[in-house]
């Protein structure tokens, strides 16, 4: 096999490099490829779209189709990694630990269950202290990770940003919350629930604004025939964007944390990282 | 060799996305362990998206944000030149690459979770050999 | 109205995210509302067809934008075609997988309905997108889905051979996208007429060599062409049968459509059959796939790995089609998109069914079938008389314009190759029509050898309704296969 590496490295390595020979400098500004398209998405964006941050308005209105899949390929893979993982069975094993002493009880009947409250809370087989500092620096910083992930989707029109840095800042925000408590804290959060709507609702947002362009009488995803419908039909095409935007946001935000929580759980929800 | 040289120097990143892309394939051919091809994988794809940053890069040029056109107003009274910025559009492609490339990292990463499920390794061999005893 | 092309495309996706909305209120809510969405596909793609027929090709503008500078759908007659064919058989798979969803895969039917809608939706927009880039996504929409779809069907083995499927679906992919930076490289865009337009002045480039070498092999292995078969077998008989009856007869066939429009879309033939030494290389390459399809499917003892590797073998035919050079071949390729679908699809509903009643299908298990499913087996024989080209099924005709091409350009060794699979096919398939026509020896009765008595136990209704169609269709494509011709392909390759 490894063999059999080299030569596939070699041929395949051997191929791209010749296809490089005639490739224009690193750099060249002349270029075909920075001459052709990008040159009118430069100088045109303005006028078009009123969003100077051209990489927003190619990837949400040039291009907007294909973010429109690229949205649904997030949530495709976290129905992926719902589907292979999700175990819905109920655990064999039950840890508690008695709060006033700490004392741990290990209730190996599965059908046996301790009502969790003042007394008793569950715990994690692999259970540690967890870290003072830690949990209080973590509490501090998710709320101010959060507004700025707000702030990136918001503002995505204008400055680096948009819907999916904005959501993969926001799920990290969850996943640090996960890693400095517990999992259980997570989920007890934000129920599956209510990740599995977001993560539909998000891209349903996208496809929604998308398609409602059609009886209003443009073209599929063309902003311009919303128009009616916005207080500011100037900026229509820029405002059509955020709401995009802020679909993927949601969309993306939910995906991180169900791949998240599925993975180190191995889908049964309850504990792992 | 000496036509070569300055060739290279020329295109370097093109050369070090081909040597990156290469690593990353010769992982996911050679290696035995399925955590490492993953790795591999997730290399390869890393390497596309070096090779499509290099073309939309022009020397002497700014991100492509136009300046002084917050709210879309003054931008009619400034010209705007398309040799001030670098090209967006693969900025753009590659935003939805990486998009791809986690949403495969995470489906590989389920995957190889239930695998290790169901036969508690990950080296392929032993896999084979479980899957050849049955 | 104007937006038909879309919906064909949109229509599945928004359905997919109504019913993720939906099962968090009512589980049984999916199957209707994915019922829905493919039918209003196939409605919309009928349209489409007849617009393309009646008034030539459709072109629609994403966001209003005009071609190069924002995605284009281009539908002509061959996508038109194709998006009929796809979008039907996955809305008549859907009829037909209500039953074996609910046995197979209870406790994750609806997850199930939104990636199988998500499925289509890629395989729809791959047909219907007239945009290098947007191809690549759907792609990717429809891999990712096929990867958890194959992880679910075996427990035991599936997420191996999913995992496997997942690193070379990865290269193939990866190989396509690379070709088309190289092409953006050399052209500065992505539309696929656009492209074409400004390559014919860049015929030397060692770039557009280089794009075409990726793009090609890249589809190659998405589409499981000879030396890059590897992963289909594994993948596709370890699926859940509900998805592998859609992702046998479509996706390869889907990829085969990719492969055929860079070549006459985005390369150009006069490029591609400028140097004579290439086309021959493939056609020898697609005669050895043929033989080695064939032979490996004669090897296996399982039933859904034997066709697994029959459709290996008519892999070879549509490529070598393809790159024969010549109208005839080109015609036959493209006939055989349809042909090989709709009789894939029809194999793979009777194999559903027998799943269905019998749990597994290893060849030694199949005796006595004919008493028992008799409908089903029906079904069987015809789709098995088409695969192997017996003349008034649509096989026939497809691979007589493999075989004329074949002759005009002189590659009589890739006639001979799908003679002989032809007849290897005939040999595989009787052996299996005669162990089912036995009935089983009952062992108890030791020396009389008497025949246990054989009870009808027929696979549900719906299940055996859109068998017998999809069967029969396999008749009336074939005696209808020189309108098809005339009015589609002809028309198309002028």
């Amino acid at each position: 096999m490894k063999f059999l590496g080299v030569i596939i490295v070699c041929l395949t390595g051997g191929l791209l490099l010749y296809g490089t020979t005639d490739f224009p400098d690193w750099g060249d500004p002349s270029s075909p490829a920075s001459t052709h398209l990008s040159d009118y998405y430069i100088e045109k964006t303005i006028e078009d779209t009123k969003v100077p941050n051209i990489v927003t308005s190619v990837l949400a209105d040039y291009r907007g189709f294909d973010t429109m899949f690229e949205t649904a390929v997030i949530f495709t893979a976290g129905l992926a990694c719902f589907i292979l993982l999700r175990d819905f069975r109920g655990k064999k094993e039950r840890f508690y630990r008695h709060k006033p002493t700490g004392v741990v009880l290990h209730v190996k009947d599965g059908k046996k269950t301790l009502t969790v409250g003042k007394e008793f809370e569950h715990m994690d087989k692999d259970w540690v202290p967890s870290d003072l500092i830690i949990k209080t620096v973590c509490r501090i910083l998710i709320p101010f990770i959060q507004i700025y992930a707000m702030y990136v989707v918001a503002h995505g029109d204008f400055s680096p940003g948009g819907g999916f840095q904005g959501g993969v800042i926001f799920g990290s925000s969850l996943i640090l919350l996960a890693i400095s408590y517990d999992l259980k804290t997570l989920v007890n959060r934000i129920k599956e629930k209510v990740l599995g709507i977001f993560a539909a609702l998000g891209v349903l947002i996208f496809v929604g604004i998308a398609a409602i362009c059609m009886p209003m009488g443009g073209n599929f995803l063309d902003y311009t025939a919303l128009a009616p419908l916005v207080w500011d039909p100037h900026h229509v095409r820029a405002l059509g964007m955020l709401g995009v935007e802020i679909g993927v946001g949601f969309a993306v935000m939910a995906v991180m944390a169900i791949i998240y929580i599925n993975i180190v759980s191995e889908g049964r929800h309850d504990e792992g990282l | 060799m000496t036509d070569l040289l300055p060739l290279i120097v020329a295109k370097y990143n093109y050369w070090l996305y081909v040597i990156l892309m290469m690593i990353g394939l010769y992982a996911m051919i050679a290696k035995n362990n399925l955590i490492k091809k993953v790795v591999g994988m997730n290399i390869f794809q890393t390497a596309i998206i070096l090779f499509y940053v290099s073309i939309g890069y022009k020397k002497d040029a700014t991100l492509p944000i136009i300046q002084n056109a917050h709210g879309g107003q003054d931008a009619h009274a400034a010209v705007i030149h398309a040799i001030d910025y670098i090209n967006p559009l693969p900025h753009v492609l590659m935003l939805t690459a990486i998009v791809v490339s986690v949403a495969t990292f995470g489906v590989a990463m389920a995957l190889a979770v239930r695998i290790y499920q169901r036969y508690q390794t990950l080296e392929e061999d032993e896999l084979r050999m479980r899957l050849s005893e049955k | 109205m104007d937006n038909y092309p879309v919906l064909i495309v949109v229509a599945p996706l928004l359905a997919a995210l109504f019913s993720g909305l939906a099962v968090w209120i009512e589980e049984r809510l999916s199957y209707p509302i994915a019922l829905t969405g493919l039918a209003i596909s196939v409605f919309s793609a009928f349209n489409v067809l007849l617009q393309v027929i009646t008034s030539g090709p459709i072109q629609y503008r994403m966001a209003g934008w005009a071609p190069p500078m924002g995605i284009e759908y281009r539908i002509d007659l061959l996508n038109a075609m194709v998006l009929l064919l796809v979008s039907s058989i996955g809305f008549l798979n859907l009829v037909a997988s209500y039953k074996s969803v609910k046995q197979e895969i209870y406790d994750r039917a609806p997850s199930f309905y939104i990636v199988y809608l998500l499925f289509m939706t890629g395989l729809l927009g791959v047909t219907a997108t007239g945009d290098l880039f947007n191809l690549y996504v759907l792609i990717e929409i429809t891999s990712l889905t096929s990867y958890a779809m194959v992880a679910l069907g075996d427990r035991d083995r599936g997420p191996l051979a999913s995992l496997n499927y997942v690193f070379i679906g990865v290269i193939g992919a990866s190989f396509y996208l690379l070709g088309v930076g190289y092409l953006y490289m050399q052209t500065g865009s992505l539309n696929m007429a656009d492209v074409a337009h400004i390559l014919q002045s860049h015929q030397e480039s060692s770039i557009v060599l280089t794009a075409f070498i990726l793009c090609i092999i890249g589809l190659w292995i998405k589409m499981a062409f000879f030396p890059m078969h590897v992963w289909l077998p594994n993948a596709y008989s370890y699926s859940p049968v509900a998805f592998a009856r859609v992702v046998a007869p479509l996706m390869t066939k889907v990829m085969v459509y990719v492969m055929i429009r860079l070549m006459i879309t985005v390369f150009g033939l006069d490029y591609i059959f400028k140097s004579p030494f290439l086309a021959d290389a493939v056609v020898w390459l697609a005669s050895i796939a043929i033989i080695f399809g064939a032979v490996m499917a004669l090897a296996q003892k399982n039933l859904k790995k034997m066709l697994a590797y029959i459709i290996v073998c008519e892999i070879g035919y549509m490529v070598g089609g393809a790159w024969m050079g010549n109208q005839l071949g080109m015609t036959g390729a493209i006939l055989h998109i349809l042909n090989d679908a709709l009789m894939t699809f029809a194999m793979f509903l009777a194999v559903g069914n027998i799943v269905y009643k019998l749990k597994d299908v290893e060849l030694f298990n199949l005796t006595g079938l004919f008493g028992k499913m008799p409908w089903t087996m029906a079904g069987f024989v015809l789709a098995a008389f088409s695969i192997i080209g017996v003349p008034p099924t649509c096989g026939f005709f497809s691979k007589w314009y493999l075989i004329l091409g074949a002759f005009e350009k002189g590659a009589y060794h890739f006639a001979a190759a799908l003679v002989i699979s032809s007849l290897i096919c005939a040999v595989l398939f009787f052996r299996v029509f005669e162990i089912c026509f036995f009935p089983p020896i009952s062992e108890d009765s030791g020396h009389k050898k008497s025949h246990s008595p054989v009870v009808m136990a027929e696979a549900p209704v719906s299940m055996l309704i859109v068998s017998g169609l999809v069967s029969l269709s396999l008749i009336v494509v074939g005696l209808y296969s020189g309108t098809i011709v005339n009015t589609i392909i002809i028309p198309f390759l002028k």
